[in-house]
């Protein structure tokens, strides 16, 4: 009997590859990291023995696999932690949308994309951390007062070349126009006691040394290093509450997920997507990293908790990516590195 | 009777666009650079995209800094590994003094520590909120000190980690130089000095070249290191474009640019030194060392001992205090799986990127020209592109002949998404791609130490070509070798965007978890997968060491 050649090598190519997908599985391309998500598809696995096969990577290199792949990828679902991330996969049409109530029922609007292709898990807020010691209650308002020359020489921030900052410079140019806010980052810049810092957590630490006053951060690195250090002179200070704008607030970003185009398992996807956002999923969500559930009938963990309660910005985190850009231009235009 | 020559002499010219049918020797040549040649086409098509709106913007407010920073960094660099690799090699291979035999070899073992790595901890001990300057502004009072985070530190940093490429080469050239040359100068009346700057140096200047080569190359490539400094570069408009402006063409065209650079600035080296043809006759047998006076045997110690303890000592203490703290919550079985996978990817890479480097050395040899020296050039441009660039660049070829087969498979019954991706082959010739400079600069620098007239002299005893490389090349070349494999070994151990892009499901490695870490900036954390890198990066650099002192 003769074998014809593609039957061979289908075959042999079949016991090598190691990636032959059982049906109920999803797989889940994540820029989230290994040991934040992992603790979750494995309880999602025990709860309802479908497995979970996912590979961590930066965001870009993630899309650009999607792409490469085309209808041919083994994905069902891409996780970022940001918003901007997620518009930029919509955009480039390697999400599909889904229609779900539970999504919708769970997530708040400003929270997911307008048209269903990518939700929010966690709300990761970027707000002020102060050196208590030097700086005077009532001094601090909100983001764009740190522009104000009373900070000269009293101001850290992280680089510029963060997703965080760029979301946030990108949602004040929407509230506020582009001319507006290049003043508001050019005295910022002109404003800083020392070069831009590569995380949240040096930033946080000169100001706890005295080097600055006054930073910008995501408030889990807050946590971690009072965690690490509680004996630290630092406070939250929740930027942006008495606006007379019904939209202002804190900045919020997320970390969230969408379905691909073309997932193998899109069902499979979406279950686990929706369990995700489920109040039983919410809180091992967040509580490991110290985010803010996304689910409102879910309390934070009791560390982030004590830190109060604040309003958030409403503006649709989706203006984050669609500005990004924008932002990043005019942070160069004004030196902001 | 060892005996080294500088002889002067014209290598044959065949003209690059020569329209001769090509020898196996070439042939073979060409696949290996095929290899590199393929993403670097896929990096050069995203010109077809018109990106005109980024690329003027980066030119008008990004590119003049980061050409000035990319210029005086890759200078400051280049001086540093070349100072620091050169008078370490010197010292512990000429020169007697106290700690020589231990320092010979610990002076490698900065390799086994990422760049980025050692950038974080020499920061974190140096800056502003560090212990130095806090213990000294709790003692004076406030001060102006200089800040680490700036063009001078990151030089500092660059060229501690990176020496180590200088000095592996530089020493194994000193080594295998033998006294002659330098004795007969000295007869001739030329001190000590003298003889180093216009003997010693001249004669080992293709190798110290090829060190310097590669840690340029990796100082191009480097987005990890200059992040934390915030020092933005050439390659940080790359990402830049990518990341922030979400633009993977107008990356890939700045990507373009950078390769071009490269490529003239190696072509432009070599030429530099065309004349040159260099060789060792015969094997080297050990030799007298210089020996001190004792002021000046303690000085050396004092040097070598304190580039030891800053590039290496110092961090690595940091490193375990930090990795001790880490290990109660982050160690469990898995890290076995981790170092498994990082052994055997180091390991699998390791050999083919030596085996790729020994052929196309060897088609050098056998196929001497013009055409011949650029098809090892681009072979080996691999190392200067940035890692994620790359990691891309091999990945769309490999993703777009996936679903060709695939559709071809389909019609079959075959159900499935990945043929090649996501399989140990394409990771193992990712890493090659990236590597081969690293393996080919010490095997090229081996072949030349060989000289031809042993070639002929066995030719006419009727050897012929693989009888040549297996029973005379091969034994000769048994330490560049092993220094290829080791220092190809270490790099895969370090590599981060490529391993995290073709990955099979399942092969996380330490790198890897070294990546988890620090994203999210967890770099107290990323202490414990650094230090178990830095470990199993010991096994080869230690084997190097005794192979280097047996010579």
């Amino acid at each position: 009997m003769r074998i014809p050649f593609y039957k061979l090598f289908a075959g042999l190519i079949a016991v090598l590859s190691i990636q032959s997908a059982t049906a109920e599985e999803v797989v889940v391309y994540s820029a989230r990291n290994e040991q934040l998500i992992k603790p979750l598809f494995d309880a999602y696995t025990k709860e309802t023995g479908v497995a979970v096969k996912f590979i961590t990577d930066k965001e870009g290199p993630l899309m650009a696999r999607l792409k490469a792949e085309g209808s041919n990828t083994p994905a069902d679902m891409l996780m970022t932690v940001d918003a901007g991330n997620l518009w930029q996969a919509a955009e480039e049409g390697l999400l599909k949308p889904v229609n779900s109530k539970t999504l919708t029922a769970n997530i708040p609007a400003h929270l997911r994309d307008p048209d269903s292709e990518w939700f929010g898990l966690s709300v990761r807020a970027r707000t002020l951390v102060y050196n208590k010691e030097r700086v005077k209650p009532g001094e601090l308002t909100t983001y764009e007062d740190l522009a104000n020359p009373k900070w000269k020489g009293r101001l850290c921030l992280r680089t510029s070349k963060k997703v965080y900052n760029q979301s946030l410079v990108a949602m004040m140019i929407y509230e506020h126009g582009e001319g507006k806010t290049e003043d508001i980052v050019a005295s910022w810049v002109k404003n800083l006691a020392a070069p831009p810092f590569p995380d949240d957590t040096k930033a946080m630490e000169a100001v706890a040394a005295g080097q600055c006053d006054v930073t910008l951060v995501n408030t889990y690195y807050f946590g971690r290093l009072m965690e690490k250090s509680p004996n630290l002179p630092l406070a939250i200070f929740w930027p942006n509450q008495n606006l007379k704008s019904k939209d202002a607030g804190v900045h919020v970003n997320i970390s969230g997920a969408g379905i691909t185009r073309h997932a193998k398992n899109p069902a499979g996807a979406i279950k686990l997507l929706e369990w995700l956002s489920s109040e039983k999923a919410q809180n091992l969500y967040a509580d490991v990293n110290l985010e803010y559930p996304v689910n409102a009938k879910v309390k934070p963990d009791p560390t982030v908790s004590a830190w109060g309660g604040f309003r958030q910005n409403l503006i649709n985190v989706k203006e984050a990516g669609r500005l990004q850009a924008k932002a990043v231009k005019l942070m160069d235009r004004v030196g902001y590195k | 009777m060892p005996e080294t020559t500088l002889l002067a002499a014209k290598t044959p010219a065949t003209g690059v666009f020569a329209f001769t049918r090509p020898t196996s020797w070439q042939v073979i040549a060409i696949l290996i650079a095929l290899l590199v040649v393929i993403p670097v086409v896929v990096i050069f098509s995203a010109w077809g995209k018109s990106e005109t709106d980024i690329l003027r913007h980066m030119a008008e407010f990004v590119l003049p800094e980061l050409l000035s920073n990319t210029f005086w960094l890759l200078l400051g660099v280049g001086l540093g590994v070349t100072f620091l690799g050169v008078s370490l090699a010197w010292l512990t291979a000429m020169c007697d003094f106290p700690g020589r035999g231990f320092f010979s070899w610990a002076l490698l073992l900065p390799l086994a520590i990422p760049a980025y790595v050692l950038a974080f901890v020499v920061i974190g001990l140096l800056d502003f909120t560090g212990p130095l300057q806090t213990a000294l502004r709790e003692a004076f009072g406030p001060l102006k000190l200089p800040q680490i985070r700036s063009r001078g530190g990151v030089i500092l940093v660059m060229s501690l980690a990176l020496y180590p490429y200088v000095y592996l080469i530089a020493r194994n050239a000193f080594m295998t130089q033998g006294r002659t040359a330098l004795e007969a100068a000295q007869s001739l009346g030329v001190n000590r000095w003298q003889g180093f700057f216009r003997v010693a140096l001249p004669m080992a200047r293709p190798w110290i070249a090829a060190g310097v080569m590669l840690a340029l190359m990796e100082t191009l490539a480097d987005f990890g290191t200059v992040a934390i400094f915030n020092y933005d570069t050439f390659t940080t408009a790359i990402y830049k474009a990518w990341f922030s402006l979400f633009s993977l063409s107008a990356a890939s065209q700045l990507a373009s640019i950078l390769i071009v650079f490269v490529l003239v600035l190696v072509l432009a080296e070599q030429h530099s030194r065309s004349n040159m043809k260099y060789g060792t006759v015969g094997r080297s047998v050990s030799h007298r060392r210089i020996v001190l006076s004792r002021k000046q045997g303690w000085l050396a110690a004092i040097y070598t001992g304190g580039v030891f303890s800053i590039a290496f000592l110092i961090p690595m203490v940091q490193l375990l205090i930090w990795a001790f703290d880490a290990a109660a919550t982050d160690l469990d079985a898995r890290y076995w799986a981790f170092v498994r996978h990082s052994l055997w990817l180091s390991g699998l890479g390791a050999f083919i990127v030596t085996l790729l480097a020994l052929l196309l050395g060897y088609a050098g040899r056998q196929q001497p020209g013009h055409s011949m020296l650029l098809i090892q050039r681009i072979a080996t441009i691999g190392y200067a592109i940035p890692g994620a660039v790359l990691a891309v660049g091999i990945f769309i070829p490999v993703a777009w002949l996936d679903n060709q087969l695939i559709d071809w498979l389909k019609p079959h019954g075959w159900q499935g998404t990945a043929l090649l991706k996501g399989t140990l082959l394409v990771m193992l010739l990712a890493y090659a791609v990236r590597f081969l400079a690293v393996g080919f600069g010490s095997v090229d620098a081996g072949l030349q130490r060989i000289t031809r007239s042993i070639d002929e002299a066995a030719r006419v005893m009727g050897s012929h070509t693989w009888s040549l490389l297996s029973r005379i090349h091969l034994p000769m070349l048994r330490a560049s070798l092993f220094t290829a494999a080791a220092l190809s070994f270490v790099d895969i151990m370090k590599e981060m965007p490529i391993t995290l892009m073709t990955r099979p499901f399942g092969w996380d490695t330490l790198a890897v978890r070294v990546f988890e870490m620090t994203s999210e900036g967890e770099w107290e954390r990323a202490a414990l997968p650094s230090v178990a890198i830095v470990l199993a990066g010991l096994l080869p650099v230690i084997f190097l060491a005794s192979r280097g002192d047996k010579q």
